[in-house]
């Protein structure tokens, strides 16, 4: 009962010094802030990177060259996955069940004067079964195409709409760097991912891709395989790395130059760096917090030498050194509480504001353990800037207090 | 024989300020009965605000003893003297010392607060409080909105609302005009009438003239006490 009382006084205390209070509040409102507006940014990030991988299921594999600039075996050497690379893990590799080399580019395609910005990959025929995405009209790409270098193209619903393909795409022709490719099918709707919009794709033969690009395309090709099922997909693992090795005659016992990820290892060293982003906000927010804090704990000091007649006056009338110390301590952690829901306010437009700048960036998500992480931080601070001040407040001797002017 | 309320044997205070001692209570003896109406007099600083700090205990004397009711005081602790200022004692000061943001009756209810005494009868007996003291019009108007003497009323609602065994008043008209001091003693005529007990400081002989006994002290001594 008592402990509600002493609620309503803090608050009335709070905002009868309305300004007073919102300033003080401000290192606690941009610091609960931050934590929000990055989580919201963060958790949306890999919630998105999280579902788009689950999609393509647990056996899915990923091969690239390991380019590490600071190991001396690798250095000046010409690193790459090749198609032989490719053929070799399709003979000898058991557990694997498909494959397909993957070249990734990014810029405009051009159709009847209109342009996109977009991506092209430049895959075989596999390339559906793997990442579970397929064609909903037309065809998709097929061996013949790569076989001939054929100058065809699978493209995304965005690009059927903005470049104005409508009603029937197939047949038309789609313009990239400046070689005319006709379009075969029409990819389904995915939807968006890492600001991509997924949908902007234009897929075409590896081959013809390797044509279009050049050298430098080869150079940055990697494979996408799916293993035969996901208990296999630790060995498929296994075997790809033994092909590897012997392709590339890499010796007993020295580092490989290239790379093998399943996609529960893509999964944690996406959530890894993830956790690094936060790691380093949480930083930054303890210190905000803590400025935050010594603004209270300031603030708190004022007030109790403001009142010190009231305080006076309260030991006269028969509170006890508890009853005063609870009363400041409450109007320190809702000083700090009401500072932390502004700060979840602001964190939340904070997270939308970013996820809008980002170009199609999809949506902030704030889980509720920030929310209540926040708040808690928020309303531990309060207690540990406000102890002080409130101790102070309850040792004050009562006459000493009523005969302050 | 009426009850003895106040006991008082050999009190003595001793302030220090540095290296130099100060008696401010040398050696009081005081007794009072349930019922009386007694005026403390004296120059500045002649210990009637000392004498007054501790009988209401807020203070503590540096030797001697102080039954309050039969309890002893001087070694209690500070939760002891909370409860015995909660519950024995009604204050009222020259200052009136309302909380400035808080109604008329949320200023009386205070006390009852820390009786830990559920809402609706702090409500009601604050209420009654008030209208005790005439005043029950202007419950909800704030300190800022009421005359002198409205709030001196007010403080001696407050003062009355726990049924203290004394009220202690320290020089209640020092910030008063005449007219409001005259309905100020009214007051606590009538309510010394009712059988509240009641202790008085004041330098003005107008004013101690309403009570029944009279304690001169001058040095931290008694030198005079005598009914009138």
């Amino acid at each position: 009962m008592i402990f509600f009382e002493n609620f309503k006084i803090a608050l009335k205390a709070i905002f009868s010094n309305k300004m007073r209070s919102i300033l003080t509040t401000i290192g606690i409102i941009i610091g609960v802030g931050a934590v929000v507006g990055v989580v919201a940014i963060v958790q949306g990030l890999s919630h998105m990177i999280s579902q788009e991988l689950q999609g393509v299921g647990a056996t899915y594999i990923i091969v690239f060259p390991e380019h590490d600039p600071n190991n001396p075996e690798f250095s000046g050497k010409d690193i790459r996955i090749t198609m032989e690379d490719a053929r070799e893990i399709e003979k000898y590799a058991s557990a694997v069940e498909y494959l397909t080399p993957i070249i990734w580019r990014a810029g405009y395609i051009h159709s009847q004067g209109r342009k996109w910005s977009g991506f092209y990959i430049g895959v075989n025929e596999n390339y559906p079964y793997i990442v579970n995405h397929y064609v909903e009209k037309g065809r998709f790409i097929t061996k013949e195409d790569i076989e001939g270098r054929k100058k065809v193209a699978v493209i995304g619903r965005t690009l059927v709409k903005e470049l104005k393909l409508s009603p029937d795409p197939i047949g038309k022709e789609v313009v990239v760097q400046g070689n005319p490719l006709t379009v075969v099918g029409v990819m389904e709707k995915k939807g968006q991912m890492f600001g991509n919009d997924q949908d902007s794709v234009l897929i075409l033969p590896y081959t013809t891709a390797q044509v279009i690009f050049g050298e430098i395309s080869s150079r940055q090709m990697r494979l996408d395989i799916k293993a035969k099922s996901p208990e296999v997909a630790e060995l498929a693992k296994e075997q790809i790395r033994e092909v590897l090795r012997k392709t590339h005659k890499i010796p007993e016992g020295k580092p490989e130059d290239f790379r093998i990820m399943l996609q529960e290892e893509i999964l944690s060293t996406v959530s890894k760096i993830l956790g690094s982003i936060t790691l380093v906000v949480a930083a930054v927010v303890g210190i905000s917090l803590l400025v935050g804090g010594v603004g209270i704990m300031n603030i708190m000091l004022v007030s109790v030498t403001e009142r010190t007649k009231e305080i006076g006056l309260r030991k006269a009338v028969g509170a006890r050194k508890k009853d005063i110390l609870i009363q400041f301590l409450i109007e320190a952690v809702t000083l700090s509480l009401v500072g932390g829901v502004i700060g979840i306010g602001f964190g939340f437009l904070l997270g939308m504001g970013g996820a809008k700048l980002i170009p199609n960036f999809p949506s902030a998500h704030v889980p509720l353990w920030a929310i209540g992480l926040a708040l808690s931080f928020a309303g531990a601070v309060g207690v540990f800037f406000g102890i002080y001040p409130a101790y102070k407040a309850s040792s004050l001797h009562p006459i000493e207090a009523l005969r302050y002017e | 024989m009426e009850a003895e309320i106040i006991l008082m044997e050999e009190v003595h205070k001793v302030y220090r300020t540095g290296s130099t001692e100060v008696n401010a209570l040398d050696g009081i003896n005081l007794k009072v009965c349930e019922g009386e109406f007694l005026a403390i007099m004296g120059p500045s600083g002649s210990g009637k605000s000392t004498l007054m700090n501790i009988i209401g205990c807020l203070d503590v004397p540096t030797s001697g003893k102080y039954f309050l009711k039969g309890k002893e005081i001087e070694k209690m602790g500070d939760e002891e003297l909370a409860y015995i200022r909660n519950r024995e004692i009604g204050f009222v000061f020259q200052n009136f010392n309302l909380l400035s943001r808080t109604d008329a009756l949320s200023n009386v209810e205070l006390p009852l607060i820390y009786a830990k005494i559920p809402k609706k009868e702090r409500r009601e007996r604050a209420f009654e409080a008030l209208k005790k003291v005439g005043i029950e019009g202007r419950a909800k108007h704030m300190p800022s909105e009421l005359s002198g003497g409205e709030q001196q009323r007010v403080a001696i609602a407050r003062a009355l609302v726990t049924n203290p065994s004394i009220i202690l008043a320290d020089e209640p008209t020092g910030n008063l005009d005449t007219k409001s001091s005259e309905d100020i003693m009214a007051i606590f005529d009538k309510l010394n009438s009712e059988g509240n007990t009641i202790i008085l400081v004041t330098h003005e002989p107008d004013i101690a003239k309403h009570a029944k006994r009279l304690v001169r002290l001058r040095d931290g001594k008694i030198i005079e006490d005598k009914l009138q």
